[in-house]
C-alpha cells in the first residue's frame, strides 16, 4: 500500500467522528433514538479502518516505499507522515501535519475500539435519556479530538486537539449539568486541566522558539544535533518538565490528579471513555510521543511523580465506598504506573500498560456501569430513590443476579492485580522489572518499592470491591432484585475481557519482550546530548560469539546492540514477576480474609489504624488542601483586591470627585457673581441706551419727516 | 426783474416747503398725501427748469414724466392704504395711528 493512501485512511478515520457531531448536533433532535445507531455504526465504520490501519502498518515496510527519506529518527518502524503549511505570518511558516507509525496505529485501534464500545454501551444505558442524541454527538467530538492528538505530528496540532479533549471532556462530565455536583465537577475538570495546560503551552513555545518548528521529527532532529534551549542541558531539562505538565494535568497526575475522581460524575459510558482509556491516556500517549526530549533529570522527575501518583491514588482506593470512585483512583494509580515506566525509560513497557489498562479498566467501569444500571432499574422497580446505588456497601450477592457482568469483572480484576495468564500480568511485570532494574542502577529503590507497595494495595481494593458488591448476601432489597443486563451492555464487557487475555500480546505467558507488541513498537532513540541521559541507557555495541577482535569479528556479523538498562531489565524479569505474584497474591488474600471469611472485623481494623484511615477515607486532604490553598488563597487576595478597592481605587475615585465638586463651586461662584455681573452690568448699559432712544420713537409720522428734515438740513449745512 | 432761473427756483421753494408744511401739519392723511404731491411737484419745477437753464434738455424732461408716473402709482398705492386704514380705524388721523409704537 502506498503510504499517501494509509495517511487519507488515518485522515478519514480522524473525520468521521466529527461526521457523527456534525449530523447530531443538527439534525439529533429530530432523529431521536436513530441517532444512537448513526454514531455506533460510523464509529463501527471507524474501528474496521482503525484495524485495517493497524494490520497494513505492521504488515508493509514503509521505509522502503519512501523515497525522500522522510523517516523521522526512530530506529525501526517508519514513521509517514504529512507536512503542510497551515498559514504563514510574515516570514513565519507553521508547518502542521498528520503522522502515522506504529505507536499511532496501535493508539488508533484503543481509541477507536473503546469509543466504538462506548457507543455501544450507551445505547442501552442512555436509552432513558431525555437529551440522547446530545450524548452521542459529544462522544463524536470527543473520538474526534482525542484521535487528532494521536495523528498529530507536531506540537501545535497536538495542543488544539488536546484543548478540544479538554473541551469535549468538559460537555460529557457536566451532561447532567442538572444536577450541581455534575456541573461543579466538569467546572473542575476543566479548570485543572488548564493548570497542566499552561505549562504544556509554555514548554511548546520553549520548543518552537529554539528550534523554530512544531514538527516532532524536526525537533529531534536538531536536538540529535546539539541544539539546545539557550544552549543549556537545564533549560532542555526545564523544557520537557514543562511539556509533562500537560500530561500531568491530562493524566491525573500528582498533583493535578483531584479532577478525575469528581469526574466520576459524568455518565458511567462517558468514565469508561474518557477516564479510563483514552483521555487520560493522552498524557502519557504525548509523553511516549515527545520521548527523545526527556534528559536524565526530567525523566527523574517523571518517575517520581508517577510513583507517588500511584502510591496515594493506591492508598486513597482502599477506603473509598462509591463503586467508581474506587474505579477512579485505581485508574489514577496505574496511569502513575504508565509515567512512572516511562520515566525511568522503558518506553515499550509504559506503552503497552497504557494499551492493555486501557482494555481491563474500561471493561471494569462498563461492568460499574452495568450495575449501577441494573440497580437504578431495581431501585425504580422498587419506588426507592433515596439509597445510593453506587455505594459498595448497599451492593453484595450481585454474583448470583448478574452473571456475565460477574465473571468478566473478576477476571479484568485479575487482570488489573497483575495475575498470571491476564495481560495486566505481563505489562504490570514489565513495569516492576523495568523498576527494579531502575534501582538496582540508579540506587533510586524508593521507585521499585512504591511499584511493588501499589501493586499490593491494588490486588488488596480490587478484591475488596468485588467481594463486597458481588459476593455474599444482598445487603439491600435493591441489590436483590437487579437482573442482568441486555446485549449492548454485556457484550463490551465479554469482548474487552476477552482481548485481556495475554496470547493476544505474546505466546509465552510470563514475557511479552517476545511477543510482537515489543517488536512493533520499539523505543525511540534519545535526542538528548549523551552525557544528558543515564549512562546506562546508552547503547553498547557487542559482538556475539568468542572474538571481540574486530579483524576477526567481521566474520560474526551478529552486532549486539543492547544497552545496560535493557540487560538489567531482562535479569531482574524473573525476581520481580516472582515478587509481584507473591505481592499480589497477598493482597488478594488478605482481602479475602477481611471481606469474605470476615476472619477480621473491618470496621475493628480500620478504628485501630485510626488516623491512616482518616487520612485515606478523606483522600490525603487533597480538596481540603487545595480549598484551604489554592481556593483560599485565591479567594483572599480577591478579598485584599475588594479591600483594596473599596479603600484605594473607591478613595482616589471619590477624592476626584470631590475635589471636582469643591472646584465646581468655586466656579459655580465666579460665574454668578463675576461673570453674570458683567454680563448683568453689559445688559444693562445697553438697556438704558435703549430706553432712552426709545423715547425718540414716538410712532408719529409727522415727528420722523420733521426730524428727516432737520437731518437734511443739518447735512447741508455742514456741507455746503 | 427778468423771469431767470431764480424765480423758478423760489417758486419751486415755496411749493416745496407748502407741501412740508401740510406733510408735517396735517392730520387727515389725506391732506399729508396731498402736501407730498406737492412736494413732488416742487421737484418737477426744479427739473424743468434745470432743463430749460442749466443744459439738463431732454433728460430734465424725461425724469419729470418718470415723476408724474411714480406719483400716480404712489398715488393709487397710498390711497389704498388710506381706504384700509379708514375702514380699520373709522378715521385718518395720523396721530393715532401708532400700532407700530414699541
Amino acid at each position: 500500500m502506498a503510504p499517501e493512501t494509509l495517511l487519507t485512511l488515518g485522515i478519514v478515520i480522524l473525520l468521521l467522528p466529527l461526521l457523527t457531531f456534525a449530523i447530531l448536533i443538527f439534525f439529533g433532535k429530530r432523529m431521536g433514538r436513530v441517532s444512537g445507531y448513526i454514531g455506533t455504526t460510523i464509529l463501527g465504520l471507524d474501528l474496521l479502518l482503525a484495524i485495517y490501519v493497524l494490520i497494513t502498518k505492521y504488515t508493509t515496510n514503509f521505509a522502503e516505499t519512501i523515497a525522500n527519506g522522510s523517516t523521522g529518527i526512530f530506529i525501526k518502524g517508519a514513521l509517514v507522515q504529512v507536512k503542510f503549511n497551515w498559514f504563514s505570518i510574515g516570514k513565519l511558516d507553521i508547518a502542521v501535519g498528520f503522522g502515522i507509525d506504529n505507536l499511532t496505529a496501535m493508539m488508533l485501534l484503543v481509541v477507536t475500539l473503546i469509543s466504538f464500545l462506548v457507543h455501544l454501551f450507551s445505547l442501552e444505558y442512555m436509552k432513558e435519556e431525555e437529551r440522547f442524541p446530545r450524548f452521542y454527538a459529544y462522544l463524536g467530538l470527543f473520538s474526534f479530538s482525542m484521535l487528532g492528538i494521536v495523528l498529530a505530528n507536531n506540537f501545535l496540532f497536538m495542543y488544539v486537539f488536546w484543548e478540544l479533549v479538554g473541551i469535549s471532556s468538559y460537555l460529557l462530565i457536566g451532561f447532567w449539568y442538572e444536577k450541581d455536583s455534575a456541573a461543579n465537577a466538569g467546572k473542575k475538570a476543566f479548570l485543572v486541566n488548564r493548570v497542566g495546560d499552561f505549562g504544556f503551552l509554555i514548554g511548546i513555545l520553549f520548543m518552537y522558539s529554539t528550534y523554530g518548528t512544531f514538527m516532532f521529527d524536526e525537533i529531534f532532529k536538531s536536538m540529535g544535533m546539539g541544539v539546545m534551549p539557550f544552549g543549556s542541558g537545564l533549560f532542555l531539562t526545564i523544557a520537557g518538565l514543562l511539556i509533562f505538565c500537560g500530561a500531568i494535568g491530562k493524566s491525573a497526575q500528582f498533583p493535578l490528579h483531584v479532577w478525575l475522581p469528581d469526574a466520576m460524575e459524568g455518565p458511567t459510558p462517558v468514565s469508561a471513555l474518557i477516564h479510563a482509556a483514552t483521555m487520560v491516556a493522552a498524557g502519557v500517549y504525548m509523553v511516549a510521543r515527545v520521548f527523545p526530549i526527556f534528559t536524565a533529570d526530567a525523566s527523574l522527575v517523571i518517575a517520581y511523580v508517577g510513583a507517588i501518583t500511584a502510591f496515594i491514588a493506591a492508598t486513597i482506593a482502599i477506603t473509598q465506598n462509591d463503586f467508581k470512585r474506587v474505579l477512579a483512583y485505581s485508574t489514577v494509580s496505574q496511569l502513575g504506573y504508565m509515567v512512572m515506566a516511562l520515566g525511568v525509560g522503558a518506553f515499550t513497557t509504559g506503552f503497552f500498560h497504557l494499551v492493555t489498562h486501557a482494555w481491563f479498566k474500561a471493561a471494569l467501569f462498563l461492568a460499574s456501569g452495568s450495575v449501577i444500571y441494573a440497580m437504578h432499574r431495581a431501585a425504580h422497580a422498587l419506588h426507592d430513590h433515596h439509597t445510593d446505588v453506587q455505594d459498595i456497601r448497599n451492593l453484595g450477592g450481585l454474583k448470583k443476579t448478574m452473571p456475565w457482568t460477574y465473571y468478566t469483572f473478576l477476571f479484568v480484576t485479575l487482570a488489573l492485580c497483575g495475575v498470571p495468564l491476564t495481560s495486566g500480568f505481563l505489562s504490570k511485570d514489565a513495569i516492576l522489572a523495568s523498576t527494579l532494574a531502575f534501582g538496582m542502577l540508579t540506587g533510586h529503590w524508593i521507585i521499585p518499592l512504591i511499584g511493588f507497595a501499589s501493586a499490593g494495595m491494588t490486588a488488596f481494593y480490587m478484591f475488596r470491591l468485588t467481594i463486597l458488591s458481588f459476593h455474599g448476601k444482598p445487603r439491600t432489597e435493591i441489590a436483590k432484585k437487579t437482573r442482568e443486563n441486555n446485549f449492548p451492555i454485556v457484550f463490551p464487557l465479554v469482548l474487552l475481557a476477552i482481548i485481556s487475555v495475554w496470547g493476544f500480546y505474546s505466546m509465552n505467558p510470563t514475557n511479552a519482550h517476545t511477543g510482537w507488541f515489543y517488536e512493533k513498537i520499539q523505543q525511540p532513540a534519545s535526542a538528548v546530548p549523551e552525557n544528558l541521559q543515564w549512562k546506562h541507557n546508552l547503547i553498547e555495541k557487542k559482538f556475539d560469539g568468542e572474538s571481540t577482535d574486530l579483524a576477526v569479528g567481521a566474520q560474526h556479523k551478529t552486532v549486539h546492540e543492547i544497552s545496560q538498562f535493557e540487560e538489567t531489565v531482562e535479569q531482574a524479569h524473573y525476581p520481580a514477576m516472582g515478587l509481584s505474584i507473591l505481592i499480589a497474591g497477598g493482597g488478594i488474600l488478605f482481602a479475602f480474609m477481611i471481606y469474605q471469611f470476615k476472619w477480621f472485623d473491618a470496621d475493628k481494623f480500620s478504628r485501630q489504624l485510626g488516623i491512616i484511615y482518616k487520612f485515606s477515607f478523606n483522600k490525603w486532604y487533597f480538596d481540603e488542601i487545595y480549598a484551604a490553598t489554592v481556593i483560599g488563597g485565591t479567594v483572599l487576595g480577591a478579598k485584599v483586591l475588594a479591600l483594596f478597592d473599596n479603600y484605594v481605587i473607591d478613595g482616589v475615585v471619590n477624592g476626584a470627585s470631590l475635589v471636582t465638586r469643591f472646584s465646581a463651586k468655586l466656579t459655580g461662584i465666579f460665574d454668578n457673581v463675576v461673570v453674570d455681573g458683567i454680563v448683568n452690568l453689559i445688559a444693562k448699559i445697553t438697556g438704558f441706551f435703549g430706553a432712552t432712544a426709545q423715547k425718540m420713537q414716538t410712532g408719529r409720522i409727522q415727528t420722523y419727516v420733521i426730524l428727516a428734515v432737520i437731518g437734511l438740513i443739518t447735512l447741508i449745512y455742514i456741507f455746503i | 426783474m427778468t423771469i431767470g432761473l431764480t424765480s423758478y427756483l423760489i417758486v419751486s421753494a415755496l411749493l416745496f416747503c407748502l407741501g412740508l408744511f401740510a406733510v408735517v401739519t396735517r392730520k387727515n392723511a389725506i391732506l399729508v398725501l396731498m402736501g407730498l404731491e406737492l412736494i413732488l411737484n416742487a421737484a418737477n419745477i426744479n427739473f424743468i427748469a434745470f432743463a430749460k437753464y442749466g443744459g439738463f434738455n431732454i433728460e430734465g424732461h424725461v425724469a419729470v414724466i418718470f415723476v408724474i408716473i411714480l406719483a400716480a402709482a404712489e398715488a393709487a398705492v397710498a390711497l389704498a392704504i388710506v381706504l384700509n386704514i379708514y375702514q380699520n380705524y373709522r378715521h385718518l388721523n395720523v396721530d393715532e395711528i401708532n400700532k407700530l409704537k414699541n
